[in-house]
């Protein structure tokens, strides 16, 4: 069963984002939204680690969150995607359950 | 499909509740059913009415009410967690022969197993929090 | 009512927050509901069912005693990640002794406590279909 990973804090703030993605598998998409956001950017010293996750899942960021926190989706690692709430609805849909990583 | 949705934290304090809000109002207009909305932990102060924030910034607790009602939602607060947070029912208030009540309306007071059946009965359960 | 695989995720430590005590709240009602449940214990989560906690010093209830009681509600899969032991200087000999009664065993007393990998605890997720985290 593929499983939508939503994590909410700052990678730097908590080790809630890194113990999710150590615990991830293959096929499953995880989704930053709020302070997690902060994540998505490329050249930060957590980008290898989720660069590593991306090889076999798929990374989301919520668009709302990024822009709040004066992030611009250019400065985003490659390959994540962003979404708005409809697209955050979506992909509880389409994963058959959901793990919030607080 | 139907929605469970948990939320675990108060409003200002941290973003899980506006962000349950947007969600829960995304997946409204998608067509989507809520089946529940259970507030735990320090979430239950979402069902206050005596919050008075600035003029210009949101109202949450009226945001949740009004919502509510537009769309009959069921809200729960978590009864062990409003008697320990001090957010009553007019019956609760009585009940503890405390002097007022200050549940806003649309949410109605009940047991965690709500929130049990909530996940058996629903398609996805979200959790919100910190 | 049907049955689900309910999971509750518990990755903070006690006292410091009151996750732990509600999360074990919620568990104990869950029993009522007759369902698939099973509790993963990782992160700073571990801490909740290390032995000898005395809150004496600090004005709050110790709680951890109820933990006792998940197996006479029938709970009995707790899972607890090895990796989150180690990275704390802990051992399974700082769990507490935690049991159930197999009624088709003649009562005998098994382990609640299931130690698992991360890639084990991340299969045992995957497995659920209703995951509560606090």
């Amino acid at each position: 069963m593929a499983m939508l990973h939503i994590v909410n804090k700052s990678p730097f703030e908590r080790v809630s984002f890194r113990s999710c993605l150590n615990h991830a598998k293959a096929g499953d998409s995880i989704l930053m939204i709020e302070d997690a956001t902060v994540g998505a950017i490329e050249g930060s010293s957590f980008a290898d680690k989720l660069k590593a996750a991306m090889a076999d899942k798929t990374v989301y960021v919520l668009s709302g969150d990024l822009a709040a926190r004066g992030l611009s989706e250019d400065r985003m690692i490659e390959g994540i995607k962003s979404v708005d709430y409809a697209g955050f609805v979506d992909l509880t849909v389409e994963n058959e359950t959901t793990q919030s990583w607080l | 499909m139907k929605f469970t949705l948990m939320i675990n934290e108060g409003p200002y304090q941290h973003q899980s509740a506006d962000t349950a809000l947007q969600f829960a109002r995304a997946a409204l207009a998608k067509g989507h059913e809520i089946y529940r909305i259970f507030f735990y932990h320090d979430g239950v102060n979402n069902g206050t009415r005596l919050s008075v924030p600035p003029a210009d910034d949101r109202l949450l607790q009226k945001e949740w009410s009004e919502l509510a009602k537009e769309h009959d939602l069921d809200l729960v607060l978590c009864i062990a967690a409003a008697q320990r947070r001090g957010i009553m029912d007019e019956d609760e208030a009585k009940r503890q022969g405390l002097d007022a009540n200050n549940i806003i309306e649309g949410f109605r007071i009940s047991g965690l197993g709500q929130l049990i059946e909530g996940g058996i009965q629903s398609d996805r359960t979200i959790v919100f929090g910190d | 009512m049907a049955t689900k695989k309910f999971m509750f995720v518990n990755r903070k430590a006690p006292y410091g927050t009151v996750y732990a005590l509600e999360s074990l709240e919620v568990v104990l009602i869950s029993a009522a509901f007759e369902q698939d449940v099973s509790l993963a214990f990782l992160d700073d989560g571990v801490y909740q069912i290390l032995k000898g906690q005395n809150t004496d010093g600090i004005g709050q209830k110790n709680f951890s005693s109820t933990y006792k009681a998940l197996g006479d509600y029938e709970i009995k899969k707790l899972y607890v990640e090895k990796e989150s032991l180690e990275e704390r200087g802990l051992t399974p000999d700082d769990l507490m002794d935690l049991v159930w009664e197999d009624e088709d065993d003649d009562w005998a007393e098994k382990p609640s406590i299931i130690l698992v990998n991360r890639s084990e605890m991340a299969d045992v997720m995957a497995e659920q279909e209703v995951t509560l985290s606090f």
